[in-house]
């Protein structure tokens, strides 16, 4: 997979017209398909800790150092101490694209793929969706706020954590705090 | 700065034991759109060809590596692995290797040479075969990164489980992210980053093997339909059928060979970042970063003294990121230095991707760069042959992957 460039004739690949049996649908108002995770031991507090609303990451009991995608041992002080715990759920927009081309069916573009950064440590960043605007107004820097997005496929829950402008970047106060547990 | 030329290799063992390698010679399959050929027809024709071409026969063939090696899918990606070709062409082999893992797709041709210089085998056959073209013909099947595609209970693992959810399945989207990123710092445009798939056009129409061949124009580059900002189509390379073919030999079998060969003077095989697309410390940097500087740290040769420079063009801003880290130019500085594209084309100061590249010329996925130069260096690209000094080039340097896959090949020509 990583070796491979998908290309944008790909896309009929993807077709699922004809799986409509999969049961995979929003819990509510009309969310796109998307494929989801596979949930194991190691990941399940990053795509399940938006039950609780809290985006959550291994982190290091010993020397804070957050820890993404998940590891068994902190790479800054090789302690196996990493136990999940929660960010703020701010982020900026460190990079991101519009995206035009029709990859998914019933996903429908343009949608804004990013790579936000977390103000928590330097570095600390995933991929997302930029939800909540219109893709024009999406520009590098911008500050986001986690919104989590709630998959539920005959009892198989997810949340995917997407973000919108962060339109109350001056108060401070948001989301849960980083402390260790 | 003063003395750069250690660094982060300054530890490294000082054998350059690639230099007792050579590519003694080259084959290519028949090349194109939908050639509904067996990967394996495709392979056994540049394999022959490539054998015959290092005045071999398949007797003295010990050796076999390729990338990625057997799998089924992504459809059109392999289909032929080692065991395919040992068994059809009948070799005894004394090493072998086929994979997925390693330094970009060349990473074969680089552990064929540490392979040959160790003395684990005398003559390797390298190969690379795709035929997505063909597979993305069948309305059914396509090359796509999940390979199996989306199952009604299908769920990503691995580094897909950070993308794929988030509507990210392609390359396309991950690069055109690192792309946004170099923008923005740098401004770099897209009337630059044009140069790249312009110059491709403009030389695929002197290689009669290339897909595209029609003329190209700016206006044709900024109009065509995006496909992910800032990468338009143009901006991503053409799925092909085709198998290519390289032979890796002892130094010594130079003189039996009745052409010029190519010398493997240095490789760069480094990757020092985190091997992710979106972990990765610099996104405006590749792994090619690190590749690039443990090539140069294993040679005395400049970037000044390249002939010619074959670099992978999966996507042109691939390219515009080789052509950094190879020190063309510098970070950040790859926009200036294409604008107007004067300085890549064939009489300029580095011709650049002289077959067409992926973008014009096809997706053989890496290893057409390498058959590309080798034409290159022994005189034989016909009309889009560069001339230097007077004469063919005697340095070229060709580097694949994308992204956190980077291998580089830096080649001299030999009489
Ligand atoms: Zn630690």
């Amino acid at each position: 997979m990583t070796g491979t460039d998908a290309k944008p004739s790909d896309h009929s690949a993807m077709s699922r017209a004809d799986d409509t049996s999969s049961g995979i649908r929003a819990d509510s108002d009309a969310k796109p398909f998307r494929v989801l995770p596979r949930v194991t031991p190691e990941n399940e507090h990053f795509w399940r800790g938006g039950r609780e609303g809290r985006l959550t990451f291994l982190r290091c009991g010993d020397c804070g150092y957050w820890l993404h995608p998940p590891s068994p041992v902190c790479p800054k002080c090789w302690s196996r101490n990493v136990v999940p715990d929660a960010v703020s759920g701010r982020a900026v927009v460190h990079t991101f694209t519009v995206n035009y081309q029709p990859w998914i069916p019933t996903f429908d573009p343009p949608y804004v793929v990013a790579i936000v950064e977390l103000p928590e440590q330097e570095g600390l960043r995933l991929t997302t969706n930029i939800v909540g605007c219109d893709p024009e107004e999406v520009v590098i820097g911008m500050p986001v706020r986690v919104r989590f997005e709630h998959y539920d496929d005959n009892g198989y829950e997810v949340w995917l954590p997407l973000f919108e402008p962060d339109r109350t970047t001056d108060s401070g106060a948001t989301g849960h705090g980083s402390q260790l547990r | 700065m003063s003395e750069d030329r250690g660094g982060p290799f300054a530890s490294m063992n000082p054998a350059r034991g690639e230099r007792k390698a050579i590519i003694s010679g080259v084959g290519q399959s028949q090349t194109g759109r939908r050639l509904y050929r067996e990967p394996l027809d495709l392979t056994v024709e540049a394999a022959l060809a490539a054998i015959e071409d290092a005045g071999l026969t398949t007797a003295e063939i010990d050796g076999i590596a390729t990338y990625p090696g057997n799998q089924d899918t992504p459809p059109g990606f392999s289909g032929v692995g080692v065991v395919e070709v040992q068994d059809a062409l009948r070799l005894n082999l004394n090493w072998y290797a086929g994979g997925l893992e390693s330094p970009g797709q060349l990473g074969s041709v680089i552990t064929a040479i540490a392979a040959v210089a160790t003395g684990l085998c005398n003559h390797v056959l390298c190969f690379r075969t795709v035929w997505e073209a063909s597979a993305q013909g069948d309305k059914n099947r396509a090359a796509v990164t999940m390979g199996g595609g989306f199952g009604g209970t299908y769920r990503a693992s691995g580094f897909m489980q950070w993308t794929l959810p988030f509507a990210a399945p392609s390359a396309a989207i991950w690069i055109a992210m690192m792309a946004a990123r170099h923008f923005h710092e740098f401004g770099t445009t897209r009337e630059q980053l044009a140069q790249i798939a312009l110059n491709a056009r403009r030389n695929a129409q002197r290689n009669p093997k290339a897909i595209y061949r029609d003329p190209m124009t700016l206006d044709d580059y900024l109009n065509v339909r995006m496909i992910s900002t800032p990468l338009c189509l143009y901006d991503c390379d053409v799925p092909a059928d085709g198998s290519t073919a390289v032979i890796v030999s002892r130094a010594e079998h130079a003189e039996a060979v009745d052409h010029p060969v190519a010398a493997v003077e240095a490789v760069g095989c480094a990757i020092h970042g985190r091997p992710s697309w979106d972990q990765w410390d610099d996104l405006t940097t590749m792994a090619m970063r690190d590749a690039a500087a443990m090539l140069w740290n294993r040679t005395d040769l400049r970037p000044s003294d390249v002939d010619v420079a074959e670099l992978y063009d999966g996507f042109s801003f691939i390219t515009l990121c080789w052509l950094e880290a190879l020190g063309f130019c510098g970070h950040g500085e790859g926009g200036p230095f294409i604008e107007g594209g004067t300085r890549i084309a064939l009489d300029g100061e580095i011709p650049l991707n002289t077959h067409g590249g992926q973008l014009s010329a096809g997706r053989l996925h890496g290893y057409g760069f390498l058959h590309e130069a080798c034409e290159q260096l022994w005189g034989r690209a016909g009309e889009r042959q560069v001339v230097r000094r007077g004469g063919d080039p005697e340095v070229a340097v060709v580097g694949a992957g994308g992204g956190p896959l980077a291998g580089a090949l830096l080649l001299t020509r030999r009489r």
